[in-house]
């Protein structure tokens, strides 16, 4: 670039102070040509700087360009797609697991209830008998209880309790103390009342026999007579003791 | 003066009115602004360097618009548009460059 050597000498004027004249000074038909034509600038650029925020940006694009674009987009589709899919694929195997764990939680819920009831931790109710063993003579012995449990037991009874207080599981004992018969401990007092959860006639079938539970208790001189509710209910439990020693083998 | 107020009177019409481009001039109105826009920076160092003159800032205004909007319609013709567009964009950028330094230096010396 020319550093600034003034082509006419004799004005001697820089950049500058030419500027400074031209826009004080006196306008003349070029300098009104001059704006014309930076007006006409000014408006194209204006319009097109407008037209460049307000339309979308395809308008205007060439055909190649449009193709360009197209082919950007279906490709960005496909790719959406196949994600879509895979993210079905991965929905779906999770619907399945799920559904899977929930109908193995259920399974293990009623397991859990099931062995619940037969373990005694929880409580039970359902159809059955109510027994009641009168020993005004102070006869009945424990080995008569245990004969009658039994009995039930093999009749199908899933829940026993005594005296609607003690719970007749798979471990309890019968015994006999100086002061009468204690089940699991717990002293027994006459009358005895039996609650068995289980099929009725065939609980109560299980009574009647001949040297059965009913005519063992009648030869000492107590009576045993049985009733059938609607509804049995047991709510005695035992506490959950799990194992000391056994483990599960699998 | 009159220069400065008539860029001034375009821009404030053209936000006023706000226009629609017609679409076949689509194309080619960005290109002709930045020619136009050389061709001004063109003329202002001319001016400062006093070799001004009307008559040749009227010329190669319109031949520039004229030549960079034949140039992008030979390209569209010939399948390389878009091509020519950005040439076009990168020649006329680098002339305003070059024009903006020289009138820098005339007004502020530097």
């Amino acid at each position: 670039m020319p550093e600034s050597t003034p082509p006419r000498p004799p004005a001697r004027r820089t950049g500058r102070q030419r500027l400074r004249d031209a826009a004080l000074g006196r306008p003349t038909r070029g300098h009104v040509l001059i704006g014309l034509l930076l007006a006409g600038v000014g408006f194209a650029a204006m319009v097109q700087v407008q037209s460049n925020e307000r339309d979308d940006e395809y308008a205007g694009l060439r055909q190649d360009d449009l193709i360009r674009v197209f082919d950007g987009i279906s490709a960005s589709t496909q790719r959406a797609e196949r994600e879509i899919e895979r993210l079905r694929g991965t929905l779906e195997q999770l619907r399945s697991n799920t559904s899977q764990r929930q109908a193995a939680l259920d399974q293990a819920r009623q397991d859990q209830a099931v062995y619940g009831i037969l373990a005694g931790v929880l409580g039970a109710e359902g159809p059955g008998i109510r027994i009641t063993i009168e020993d005004p003579a102070g006869e009945v012995r424990a080995s008569a209880l245990l004969d009658t449990v039994q009995e039930l037991r093999a009749a199908g009874a899933e829940a026993i309790e005594f005296n609607d207080a003690i719970r007749f599981i798979a471990q309890s004992s019968v015994g006999e103390s100086a002061q009468g018969i204690t089940v699991d401990g717990e002293l027994l007092t006459a009358p005895y009342v039996i609650d068995v959860i289980g099929e009725p006639t065939t609980l109560a079938d299980a009574l009647v026999f001949p040297g059965g539970p009913k005519e063992r208790v009648e030869e000492v001189g107590g009576t045993l007579v049985h009733e059938q509710p609607d509804l049995v209910v047991v709510e005695s439990t035992v506490e959950d003791a799990g194992t000391q020693f056994a483990n599960p083998a699998d | 003066m009159i220069a400065a107020l008539g860029l001034l009177a375009g821009i404030v019409l053209g936000l006023v009115l706000q226009p629609d481009v017609p679409l076949w001039l689509e194309p080619y109105l960005p290109i002709a602004v930045v020619a136009a826009l050389d061709a001004v920076f063109g003329g202002l160092r001319a001016f400062l360097d006093g070799i001004f003159d009307d008559k040749v800032f009227v010329v190669s205004f319109t031949s520039n618009v004229v030549i960079a909007a034949a140039i992008v319609f030979l390209g569209d013709k010939l399948g390389v548009g878009g091509q020519l567009t950005t040439a076009v964009i990168v020649v006329l950028g680098i002339r305003i460059f070059s024009n903006v330094a020289a009138i820098r230096r005339h007004v502020f010396h530097a």
